[in-house]
């Protein structure tokens, strides 16, 4: 068998995931020294295939996404484009995937076993979370119950948004 | 905080075994190791981030994990203030990546004493947790590693989405950010010429296998790696409890393979473990290569009998410790490969003078042991 990237022989075998189907690579002695894959230890490997480090061609893989005209779309917490994304196939931060939603989406299509989240979640952050939104609804209220005068309502209010921010 | 030195004086608590070593399921099941991919909130990922935004995420990130429980009186080390061949010893043992290795200031790695725990900051994610265990344990390595994920969500805002779940610098990890894996001896099936057969299904499965020091199928060694791929769309426990059915059926193969190849080729068997350990005890000068073939033979003689049980343990260790840096360190020096083949045979040969030649199926052919006579 023939390596991937040139005319040797093919000695070291690889399983990769390309847009959820899994492909084989072949590559020869040097290319896959060259990319790193010979490492004797290997261990991350998995990742360096699976997650594909950015300078790793996939052979044969066309690109799945058309960049649309105009300007390209940028994350505006970090600047990270979305023809960025499109050519490492990676993100810039958290933010990055409310920015490129859609785009994320496509991608993701068939690279996992589902599309949704369904494993641990950190309840530390969830209930912060939960417990800014409802202090920020209680304000809004207050604001309102005050300017409407309805002052027995806001003394409610108050309490319960006291209550709340010594929980 | 633990030096250098003394954190890998010591073997790993997973090479020393710990329980049940010398059951038959760990003869096949080396580790598990199990790791979680998280990122801060508010940081750009490390890969993305310039030095001060880098650094900025490390300050935050170096004090929430040396403050965990078992982290506390651990090593912990930025990957600037460690030599290259201190670096690959941590590579070999795998305690962090061979990407995170190649960084330097703004990354560290803090690793638990007994080796059970490591984390990697700012590798390719802010954070890589790792808990790896000897033998068939990726239920309790999820579990434990887990319980350090929680109490760091305590001091670390994460992120996260209600949908995508934990987020990751490459999509392949969204999700549960975690990869899971055995690492597996699989001589028996190797010798049967039944490892293709085997390792198809579990690919089949959708989940990764691949020889652990890469070279095609035949992996030198006979080790392999079997992980999951998929991270998103399931909870981790369901992940686990998949791999372990199929790591578990696996190991069974590998079993009835070694049981079957005794029945049909005793001489065959006793032939390869013999040679195994002639050219061990023996040899002067011994490249990785051969020595890793050599020594994955002598561990299933020590799973089918011909060695005691606990020679597995001996054997685990001496994989780790013939590999290169392991070597480098042990001589406090830099070597050519002709001085490693030479202190690799003489570290063999040493570690291997209490082993009594292999026994078994000598004296037990009660019925039709007569050599044939052909030739
Ligand atoms: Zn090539
Ligand atoms: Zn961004």
């Amino acid at each position: 068998m023939k390596c991937d990237f040139c005319d040797q022989k093919a000695t070291v075998f690889l399983t990769q995931l390309v847009e959820g189907n899994m492909k084989k690579v072949c590559l020869c002695e040097a290319c896959a020294k060259e990319r790193g894959v010979t490492d004797p230890t290997g261990f991350s490997l998995a990742d360096l295939v699976l997650g594909g480090a950015p300078a790793f061609p996939v052979p044969g893989g066309a690109e799945p996404f058309a960049t649309p005209g105009g300007p390209a779309k940028a994350c505006p917490s970090c600047g990270f484009g979305l023809d960025d994304l499109l050519r490492v196939r990676r993100f810039g931060c958290a933010d990055c995937y409310g920015t490129f939603r859609d785009e994320t989406l496509a991608m993701l299509r068939g690279m996992h076993r589902g599309l949704r989240h369904n494993g641990k979640t950190p309840k530390g952050l969830i209930a912060r979370e939960a417990k800014q939104r409802r202090l920020s609804e209680l304000r809004e209220k207050l604001e309102s119950a005050i300017a409407s005068e309805s002052y027995e309502e806001a003394a409610g209010l108050r309490d319960e948004i006291r209550n709340l921010e010594s929980a | 905080m633990m030096r250098f030195s003394t954190l890998v004086k010591h073997p790993a608590d997973w090479m020393t075994g710990g329980p049940g070593v010398a059951d038959g399921e760990h003869a096949a099941v080396i580790t598990s190791r199990v790791r979680l991919a998280r990122n801060l909130r508010r940081h750009p990922f490390p890969g993305w981030a310039n030095r001060e935004q880098r650094v900025a995420a490390f300050e935050v990130l170096r004090p929430a994990v040396e403050a965990l429980a078992p982290m506390k009186k651990a090593f912990s080390g930025e990957l600037g203030g460690l030599s290259p061949v201190q670096k690959q010893v941590l590579v070999e043992r795998h305690l962090i990546s061979r990407e995170h290795a190649a960084r330097g200031e703004g990354s560290a790695a803090v690793i638990e004493r007994r080796q059970r725990f490591s984390f990697m900051l700012n590798e390719e994610d802010h954070l890589r947790m790792q808990s790896i265990q000897a033998g068939m344990r990726l239920s309790a390595c999820f579990e434990a590693l887990s319980a350090l994920d929680t109490e760091l969500e305590e001091s670390l805002e994460f992120a996260f989405d209600a949908d995508l779940g934990y987020l990751t610098t490459c999509p392949t990890n969204l999700g549960t950010g975690m990869r899971a894996s055995a690492m597996l001896h699989l001589p028996g099936l190797v010798l049967a010429d039944q490892i293709t057969q085997v390792l198809q299904a579990v690919h089949k499965i959708g989940l990764a296998v691949r020889g652990l020091y890469g070279e095609g199928t035949e992996s030198l060694g006979n080790l392999y790696q079997i992980s999951n791929q998929s991270t998103l769309g399931e909870p981790e426990e369901a992940v686990i409890r998949r791999l372990e059915r199929v790591i578990g059926q696996v190991a069974g193969h590998e079993r009835n393979a070694r049981e079957k190849l005794l029945e049909d080729d005793p001489g065959m068997v006793a032939d390869k473990i013999g040679r195994a350990y002639g050219v061990l005890r023996h040899a002067h000068l011994i490249d990785s290569k051969e020595a890793l073939n050599h020594l994955s033979i002598l561990r299933l003689g020590a799973g089918t009998g011909f060695f005691p049980a606990e020679a597995i343990v001996t054997c685990d260790t001496l994989l780790m410790d013939i590999q290169p840096a392991h070597l480098q360190l042990h001589a406090g020096r830099k070597l050519s490969p002709d001085e490693r083949d030479a202190i690799r045979a003489d570290i063999l040969r040493e570690r291997l003078e209490s082993l009594d030649a292999p026994t078994h199926g000598r004296d037990d052919s009660d019925d039709d042991g007569e050599d044939s006579g052909e030739s």
